[in-house]
This record gives C-alpha cells, sequence and structure tokens, in this order.
C-alpha cells in the first residue's frame, strides 16, 4: 500500500491536503509557511516530504491528499532524479489535474544544471502543468503560494463548477493544434 | 528523452546500469580519490537573464545533435604562430553586441584614438598603476586566420603594452593586457544584421580589470555595443567536459578534473573529482553513438556514470552540487567565465563553442 492514492480515504469537512515532495527541505519550509500566511476560509494541512513512498507507520494519521507538487530546482540534478524515482509511487488516476511540476530557482539561469526542455517532456508525459518560479524572492513567493492555494482548492471540490480535469485541459499548446 | 520510456525509470534506464558498471570497472585501479578543499565564500547575486532565451536544444543543438572539431577556415595557410598566443593563458570572457560602423581599414587611427583615451583617463585621476608613470601603447592587428566559415569576420586582437618612462629608449615594451575579439562560426548572428554592423560576439581578456573595463568601455563610446560578462552553467560545463574527454590527445595528457561546490552549507565545501584521461575517454566512447554528433542524452548518460561512481565510493551526490569548473588535456572552463585553452589543434571547437554561448547571451 505504498502507492498514494486520490480517493483511498474520506475527505474532511472544509480542509484541504497537500503534499510537497523534492529534495531541497529548506525552500519546501518557505513555501508552505508562504501557503500558510494567506488568508483563506477553509482548513489546510501541508505534508513536506523529501520523497516517495511515504512511510506507512504513520498512514493512518494522514488525511486525503488533494494535491501533490513535485519541487525540482533547476540547480541540481539530483532533485530532477529524484522526482523522477517518486513518480513511481503515485497512482494513475492522481494524474488528472491533481499533480503539479514547481520549478524552483529559475531566477538563476547561469547557475542551471538541467534542461528545462527535459523537465517539460517530463510534464508532458504526465500530463501535468509546469509552473517556473524563484522561491526565494519574496514577491514571487507569494503569488506562488496563491497559485497554489488556488490549484489545490479546485483539487479538493471546494470550487462548484470547476474539477481538477480543468487543469489538463489549460495545458494544450497552440503550436501543437 | 523521459517520455516514452516508463514512468518509473530515468530518461536512460537499463543504459545507465550497464554504463554504471562499466565505468567502475574501468575507472577503478587508476581513480584517484577525490579530494575536498575549504575555499572562501562567493555571493552569488540573481543574474537577470530570460530563463528559456535557450530552451531549444544546448549550445544550439537541434533535438538530435551536432558535429564536432571544425576546422579553421584557412587550415593549410595557418600560421601556428597567429594562434600561439591564445593559448596557455587564462581568458575571461564577455559576450559583445554587433559593432556598429567598424573599418578594418581605419585600425591605425583606433589604436591612436584608443591610446589618447587611456592617456585622458589616467590625466582624470583614474590611475591605472601607483607609482611608476608608464605610457601605454595600443596595437590594432586583425588575425584573418582566426575565423570559422567565410561568413565570420576576421578576429580583432587589442593589445596594451607599457614602456616605462624611467628606464632606457632601447628596453622592450612589456606586454601588460591584451584581448581579442572573435566569431567563430557565429552564422545565426551574422546572417540577421543589417548593413554597417561587424558580428565579433565573443571578447576574451587577459590582464587587469581596470584596462579591460578601459578598452571596454571606449568601444562602447565607439562603436556602441554593450559588453557582459559570459557566465558558464554547470549544464554548459558538463557538455564541455563530455566533449573534451572524448577528444585523442597523442601524449599523456592531464588528469581530467572536475569540481563541485556543495550548497548550503555553514562553511563552503569543494570537492574535487580527477579522472585518468584514457579512462574518461573510454567511458565517452561506449556512450558516444555516432562519432562526430553529440546529443544531449549522450551528455547526460556521461555525466550519470561519474556521478554514480562518486557515489559508490563516498556515497554524496554529486548531482546536487554545482559543478564550478572543468578541466581536461586540451581546455579547462570555470563558470565565471574563465577559460583556458591548450591545445592549438582543437583552438577552433573550443571557439565555436564559446561563440554559441555568446551568441545565445547577447539574443
Amino acid at each position: 500500500m505504498s502507492v498514494l492514492r486520490p480517493f483511498d480515504k474520506l475527505p474532511m469537512l472544509n480542509s484541504c491536503a497537500l503534499l510537497l515532495v523534492g529534495s531541497d527541505e529548506a525552500i519546501q519550509q518557505k513555501l508552505a509557511e508562504a501557503m500558510l500566511r494567506e488568508k483563506r476560509s477553509f482548513n489546510i494541512s501541508i505534508h513536506l516530504a523529501t520523497s516517495l513512498p511515504l512511510p506507512s507507520e504513520r498512514d493512518h494519521l494522514r488525511p486525503r491528499i488533494d494535491m501533490v507538487v513535485f519541487m525540482i530546482d533547476i540547480k541540481s540534478k539530483y532533485s530532477l532524479k529524484n522526482v523522477e524515482t517518486s513518480l513511481a509511487y503515485v497512482d494513475a488516476s492522481f494524474f488528472l489535474g491533481k499533480v503539479c511540476f514547481l520549478v524552483t530557482g529559475v531566477g538563476r539561469v547561469n547557475a542551471c544544471s538541467i534542461e528545462t526542455n527535459a523537465v517539460c517532456k517530463l510534464a508532458e508525459a504526465y500530463c501535468s502543468p509546469v509552473l517556473f518560479c524563484e522561491l526565494e524572492l519574496e514577491g514571487i513567493r507569494a503569488a506562488t503560494a496563491q497559485r497554489l492555494l488556488r490549484m489545490l482548492q479546485i483539487c479538493a471540490g471546494h470550487i462548484p463548477g470547476v474539477s481538477a480535469l480543468s487543469f489538463v485541459s489549460l495545458m494544450r499548446n497552440s503550436n501543437v493544434d | 528523452m523521459a517520455a516514452g520510456r516508463g514512468p518509473a525509470r530515468g530518461p536512460t534506464g537499463a543504459a545507465f546500469e550497464r554504463r554504471g558498471r562499466a565505468a567502475a570497472a574501468m575507472a577503478e585501479e587508476a581513480l584517484e580519490d577525490g579530494r575536498t578543499a575549504r575555499t572562501l565564500p562567493s555571493l552569488r547575486q540573481l543574474s537577470r537573464a530570460l530563463p528559456f532565451a535557450r530552451s531549444h536544444g544546448r549550445l544550439g543543438v537541434s533535438a538530435s545533435g551536432r558535429l564536432t572539431v571544425p576546422a579553421l577556415c584557412s587550415q593549410e595557410s595557418a600560421d601556428p604562430q597567429q594562434t600561439a598566443f591564445a593559448l596557455r593563458k587564462a581568458w575571461t570572457l564577455y559576450s559583445v553586441t554587433p559593432l556598429h560602423r567598424f573599418r578594418r581599414s581605419r585600425l591605425s587611427d583606433y589604436a591612436r584614438l584608443l591610446s589618447a583615451f587611456i592617456a585622458a583617463e589616467k590625466q582624470k585621476g583614474l590611475a591605472v598603476e601607483v607609482g611608476v608613470e608608464l605610457d601605454i601603447k595600443v596595437a590594432l592587428s586583425s588575425l584573418a586566420e582566426l575565423r570559422g566559415s567565410e561568413l565570420d569576420q576576421a578576429a580583432l586582437l587589442v593589445q596594451l603594452s607599457s614602456r616605462s618612462r624611467a628606464s632606457s629608449k632601447n628596453s622592450e615594451d612589456k606586454l601588460v593586457w591584451s584581448g581579442w575579439f572573435c566569431s567563430m562560426f557565429g552564422d545565426e548572428l551574422s546572417e540577421n544584421v543589417p548593413e554597417n554592423f561587424t558580428c565579433l560576439p565573443l571578447f576574451l581578456t587577459h590582464g587587469a580589470e581596470s584596462y579591460t573595463s578601459l578598452v571596454g568601455s571606449w568601444f562602447q563610446k565607439t562603436f556602441d555595443c554593450c559588453f557582459r560578462r559570459l557566465a558558464i552553467s554547470p549544464l554548459n560545463l558538463s557538455w564541455m567536459v563530455a566533449m573534451w574527454a572524448g577528444y585523442k590527445l597523442e601524449r599523456a595528457a592531464s588528469a581530467v578534473e572536475l569540481v563541485f561546490s556543495m550548497p548550503c552549507l555553514s562553511q563552503p565545501l569543494d570537492i574535487s573529482y580527477a579522472i585518468h584521461p584514457e579512462d574518461a575517454k573510454a567511458l565517452w566512447d561506449t556512450v558516444q553513438k555516432t562519432p562526430g554528433e553529440i546529443t544531449q542524452g549522450e551528455v547526460d548518460v556521461f555525466m550519470d556514470c561519474l556521478y554514480a561512481h562518486f557515489h559508490r565510493h563516498f556515497k554524496i551526490h554529486l548531482s546536487a552540487a554545482k559543478l564550478v569548473k572543468v578541466s581536461t588535456g586540451i581546455a579547462s572552463a570555470h563558470c565565471d567565465g574563465i577559460v583556458k585553452i591548450l591545445h592549438s589543434q582543437y583552438l577552433p571547437g573550443v571557439l565555436m563553442l564559446l561563440t554559441e554561448l555568446a551568441i545565445s547571451q547577447i539574443q
């Protein structure tokens, strides 16, 4: 039972749970704090992990995960490899809009160790959106936190009429058509 | 590369495992231990370039690959004396936007104007050297051989030499600073510029920083161009080390060395990873499929093999560290934009890479 499934638990009333997976713990902490600072009308719990699978001992204490964000640091090839191996532990039905790739560190273009093409191809293969951001800057961190919160609300089903599946349709590349 | 191979494996899947074992076997005997050294902390500023300007392929490469080792334009009449000045010196790299109204016939006029400018700046109080009074002589020369294709402009060499007034008239001039503009297969830039513009996107300097800024500001004022320091990202450095490790050298060459800087530590830590050049070449030969062409996937496999070998021995993930410097028997490059070329045979290849980097920084 180490695979993460989207609907194997019951949801809690008026609350969402987000899982951040990434090798850089400090930056995860900063993003989580930025998200908790935002004003919102629902409860949110943010789970941080360096890789999947999550330890199974505490599985019964975890709420239902509404959205998984995989964080890739553009300066570290290791973070990309880490995310690629973690993807195997996520159930396929999660990839219907409930997974997002977050590429951090894009402000330092002279320090990039991975090709953005490789990340975009990975995201295309998994039918999930990619967000690029620079979490070391306060303003961009707050903006990213707001975006993720909005996506989380939609993934948890709090917005009537909009489901997570609509993220997939937003990803269509106009060049392809 | 990742698409279509199944979600549970990396982009190279089985190939990675196989090469990892081969690398370990080959390099076991000859591998030198990775040494760690402490260095001073350095500040990294946020770079303000567009991060995705080069999203289409690394170093101008299309999705498939690119050719290697081009020859100089007129190889038959290439004078080794002309290119000797470029070897075995640490050059600092800049990218230059096209020069407006640059006339090759007026080189002596430009030399005179530049020396007058430098003298004027010194009088203004921006003294370059305190103490000894120095006359700075400027020499501009055109190097017809140092270019790739016919579309390239010939390289331009600027040399600043000094003669101390105190010494006798017969004493030799001492070269204090040299810099040269060059373009090696920079066709994609020169195709698109209008008339009156000369494209020499790469600028290499050797000497005091103060002279570099003097010469740079004169060129900026006279030809309305813009100089920017050219930094080399770890991605490009890994491409360079993969290419250069694969070149054949006749006599025993120095080791292939990679220097990594470990992030997020209270005290900065550098790791130096040295590989016997023959082992590195043997590894690259097993990775490269088509001789004369290199793809990003092959470079990734090569680097993954090196990282996996290091992890097996030291349990350190070098892929999480920043690659700061690479050096091989051919050339060495530092991420701050400092290169040293050691072999005249591969000079055009190295310059071609650097020209591409300069062009992608300009665009």
